[in-house]
């Protein structure tokens, strides 16, 4: 049993809706109590989709339960079959039918559908939602796509020459952060380096697309949570390879690129000239002076793995932030997680608890949180500047305009996200030199975001409370102020006084110090200024 | 312990309006009891919900919540995972343990609800036994209580039922010698209860409680001398489980609109033998500002037509109102579970041509609601955009929740969200 708050990832049936409702002509039916139809306002109120989910539920009610819910759910899944006319359908069970145990994919390949109806076993009591998604997105590409495998040990017929190699784009679902426009972008992006692009899935795709699948010569993995799995199959029955560098970041779209070109048989150096590099700004604009004040900014990182990854990353690489902390709430990529983080220098954070997460960007006291929606609310808790680079995402993360993450573009639109909530260069300056000014005072926000400045403030103050909480939890904190030396901290910029105080603590506390003076603040600055 | 069986109508006594209700069966698409959590757990501030559930349970509760996300909210979810389903683990110890890391987080709150679920339903977790137990190690600090709030057995609004019922038994008795006692029953937002708190004392009714009561030692005292009114339609256990504490019933129509508001004053001013004049000088000033203010709407939703999917147990008093008081033209109320005696006094206001339908088939209530082409539909959030696509116009449905609409002051606000859709499709022009 887990105490839980708020979570990251819903159940595993969930992730089968990402899916089923992402693709054309499948339709799911969900063996589930009354009240799961929750999830239908996942995708019409957070995703403002226009259609209702392809999902039909039983509604199975306590009274059935000493009667039929068998009869039930076949009922549903027959009138369901005449309503809709699906080209094929999956049904499962959601965690309550599970513990009931009729077996929904006996139950409704016995009403005999003429269409072809795949069971799923998503066991809600182990797994999570995108485990969900990638496991549904595996068997249906069996289903449809399986029995057109050659047999095994038969070589991959070489591509007819004079034809431009084809890939799949795997992984993009309903409710995904930024998936609709990552799709155009990276399908773009293959066109112009000369791949086209067989079968986008599950997003958009048929089931008749999805027998497609082994007729490309390779895959590209977009989001290794929902696809890995799949590619790993087709690897094994086409013969297909697949990417396995996700185009996040300009680093990260060029070095996907020459992969593309290497899987495609293109020549590289062609590859990446074919791209008009001209409308890449981030590099550009992270070399530009203006952005020299984003040096060593201290960010926490957390989301999805692939996401988080990215961002680490893009931020040490791209922008010339210092990584302080990375996490993810994927379990099944943890490994590649720690592994980043030690790289920075960190210990990886692994975790699906929402309250760890919090309690470590409080002891962080980072200058940005890059994360969920979760993150977002910590953030703006704490009064920390914030930016969203994962799902879960809230209405607001499906955004009108064209804004992708992915590819090229994508790295202008993430420059453009990750700058916005914090200060100007220059102002950032200002407030330093004329700290009490009527305009410049100390609980004054970015001016661009005028509004937020007394949260900003508020927040500061918590965090303030939480990070000395943090430290009397960890019985470290013996060291008092000398009343001149509070005032002295109180002179530096509010952006960064956590930080001093902080440092000028653990200064003291290495050399045994029990007061705080002037004298102490400016050695302390001086020791960690080297 | 045993699952209580969804109440079906015929349980219930008929009321006097015998009028045909549409009843079907198939796919709902309405929230859960555990939904009420959302409200309830701002209504009464030093309680905290643990809903004993499944990763579903706490994603539906954090979906439903929505943007109402608090820094600390004061309802979380106890996951159960495999090892309690197979037994590896003492579910009972699980419980226990989970409960003692969140008081000892929390020593603000004095009273939490163990919250059933499907899933703990089905597997019979004794919650009321864990209740008790817990009970037993945390008072007087902190008061243990349990509900169901599973889909299996009840629908979003009958959550609070359960919950207020569970409430019931732990108000104190009234002294033998108490007077006369008002109850009003059902959670509303502090503003109406302080309006409602005014109005019975203008009407010389000075002892005047509210259940649920703002903190947990405020729960007020019941017995024989205790006279209750509803303010909401979904209370069906609660009133059975007052009135098994000697407690009797007010029989009045729910205070939404100026006329539901003012029957529902009388019923508790003939109970106190208010002389009626009084009641008239007393409402005569609010009424006047409800009807002069719902004229403005009026004149927007007269003769309009409105379709009602079933949700929150709200729709047959509001449709009443949306009829007698804006002129609109209802054509079908769905309600998720029609309490025929609860609701006589409303069902007999309806006009003859309302289609009263209970429970659900949603995909055959849709092909009704298209054919009928209404100028509004009242749905909830999964059906509204898709019927927005399809031309139509709607009104979310939870936001009849989420809003201070009961009494006088409140009745052109209630007017004002089926005026809103409207305005805005008039005037959008993209």
């Amino acid at each position: 049993m887990q105490l839980t708050l708020w979570t990251y990832e819903g159940p595993p049936h969930v992730g089968a809706m990402r899916v089923a409702t992402a693709m054309k002509g499948l339709h799911y039916v969900l063996h589930a109590p009354q009240g799961d139809t929750y999830a239908d306002l996942l995708f019409t109120m957070i995703e403002r989709r226009d259609q209702r989910p392809p999902v039909t539920y039983t509604t199975f009610q306590a009274r059935d339960l000493g009667s039929d819910t068998a009869e039930l759910f076949k009922t549903a899944c027959q009138a369901a079959y005449d309503r809709f006319k699906p080209d094929a359908m999956i049904v499962g069970a959601s965690c309550t039918a599970e513990l009931i145990q009729d077996d929904p994919g006996g139950l409704a390949l016995a009403l005999n559908l003429p269409v072809p109806v795949v069971p799923l076993e998503l066991p809600a009591y182990q797994k999570k939602e995108n485990w969900g998604a990638a496991e549904t997105f595996y068997r249906l590409a069996r289903a449809f796509a399986g029995p057109r495998a050659p047999r095994p040990g038969t070589p991959r017929p070489a591509r007819v020459s004079g034809t431009r190699p084809r890939c799949n784009l795997l992984g993009p679902t309903a409710l995904g952060f930024r998936n609709r426009d990552d799709v155009a972008e990276i399908a773009k992006l293959l066109e112009t380096i000369g791949v086209d692009v067989s079968v986008t899935a599950p997003m958009g795709a048929t089931v008749d697309d999805l027998s497609r699948l082994g007729d490309a010569d390779f895959n590209v993995v977009l989001y290794p949570e929902i696809a890995g799995v799949t590619a790993q199959w087709l690897e094994r029955a086409f013969h297909q390879p697949s990417t396995k560098t996700v185009p996040l970041g300009v680093v990260a779209t060029r070095a996907f690129i020459a992969e593309v070109a290497s899987l495609a048989g293109i020549e590289v150096a062609a590859a990446l000239s074919a791209i008009d590099t001209g409308r890449s700004r981030l590099p550009w604009y992270s070399r530009s002076v203006d952005s020299t004040y984003l040096t060593g900014k201290r960010v926490f990182i957390f989301g999805d793995a692939t996401h988080a990854l990215a961002a680490a990353r893009i931020a040490h690489q791209e922008f010339g932030f210092a990584v302080v902390g990375l996490g993810t709430y994927s379990r099944e990529f943890a490994r590649d997680v720690r592994e980043a983080a030690k790289a920075y220098g960190i210990e990886a954070l692994i975790t699906d608890d929402y309250l760890e997460v919090e309690a470590k960007v409080a002891e962080l006291q980072p200058d940005l949180v890059l994360g969920t929606q979760m993150e977002r609310h910590i953030a703006k808790r704490l009064g920390i500047p914030n930016a969203v680079i994962s799902a879960p995402v809230h209405v607001q993360d499906f955004p009108a305009r064209y804004a992708p993450q992915m590819g090229f573009e994508g790295a202008n639109v993430i420059f453009d996200t990750w700058v916005h909530p914090l200060m100007m260069g220059l102002e950032e300056h200002l407030l330093a030199m004329f700290k009490g000014d009527f305009e410049f005072h100390e609980s004054a926000a970015p001016s661009h975001l005028g509004h937020s400045a007394n949260a900003q403030q508020a927040g500061l103050d918590r965090l303030d409370q939480a990070a000395t909480a943090a430290m009397d939890h960890a019985g470290n904190n013996s060291v008092s102020w000398e009343t001149d030396a509070e005032k002295e901290l109180s002179k530096i910029p509010f952006f960064v006084r956590g930080k001093a105080r902080r440092n000028t603590e653990r200064y003291a506390t290495e050399r045994g110090l029990q007061l705080v003076t002037v004298e102490t603040l400016y050695d302390a600055k001086a020791h960690f200024s080297r | 312990m045993t699952l209580i069986a969804m109440r079906s109508p015929s349980d219930s006594p008929m009321g006097c309006d015998n009028r045909p209700v549409l009843r079907q069966r198939g796919q709902r698409e309405v929230f859960c009891g555990l939904t009420s959590i959302v409200w309830l757990h701002r209504k009464m501030r030093d309680a905290f919900f643990l809903v004993v559930g499944s990763r579903t349970c706490a994603h539906l509760v954090q979906s439903a919540a929505g943007v109402m996300i608090f820094a600390e909210p004061r309802f979380a979810t106890a996951i159960m995972d495999e090892r309690d389903l197979a037994g590896l683990a003492d579910a009972n110890d699980e419980l226990d343990r989970v409960v003692t890391r969140l008081l000892e987080r929390r020593p603000d709150i004095k009273l939490l609800f163990l919250v059933g679920s499907c899933p703990s339903e089905v597997i019979k977790l004794d919650l009321a036994r864990a209740a008790e137990r817990l009970s037993q190690r945390f008072l007087p600090e902190v008061r243990v209580l349990n509900y169901s709030g599973s889909g299996i057995e009840t629908t979003f609004t009958q959550g609070e039922d359960a919950c207020l019922a569970a409430l019931v038994p732990q108000m104190p008795s009234e002294p033998a010698n108490a007077g006369k006692s008002l109850l009003v029953v059902g959670a509303l937002a502090d503003i109406v209860e302080d309006q409602f708190r005014r109005l019975f004392e203008n009407l010389g009714i000075s002892t005047v409680a509210f259940l649920p009561a703002r903190a947990a030692s405020d729960l007020p005292a019941v017995g024989p001398n205790t006279q209750y009114l509803l303010a909401q339609p979904c209370l069906g256990d609660t009133a059975r489980a007052l009135d098994a504490r000697g407690a009797k019933r007010l029989s009045a129509p729910f205070p939404l609109g100026v006329e539901g508001t003012t029957e529902w004053l009388r019923a508790a001013s003939i109970a106190w033998d208010v002389p009626s004049d009084r009641l008239v000088e007393t409402v005569r000033g609010p009424q006047a500002r409800a009807r002069q203010a719902l004229q403005r709407h009026r004149e927007l939703l007269a003769e309009k037509s409105i379709f009602f999917f079933p949700d929150s147990q709200l729709e047959i008093p509001i449709a009443r109102f949306l009829a007698r008081e804006l002129g609109m033209n209802v054509i079908e109320v769905g309600t998720p579970y029609l309490h025929q005696q609860h609701l006589s006094n409303e069902i007999s206001y309806l006009p003859e041509s309302v289609r009263l339908s209970e429970g659900q088939d949603v995909e055959m209530q849709l092909d009704r609601c298209r054919s009928s082409n209404p100028d509004i539909v009242v749905c909830g959030l999964g059906l509204a955009n898709p019927l927005e696509a399809e031309g139509l116009t709607t009104k979310w449905s939870i936001e009849l929740l989420f809003t201070p609409i009961q009494g006088y002051d409140q009745a052109a606000d209630l007017a004002e969200l089926f005026a809103r859709p409207l305005v805005r499709r008039a005037t959008l022009e993209v």
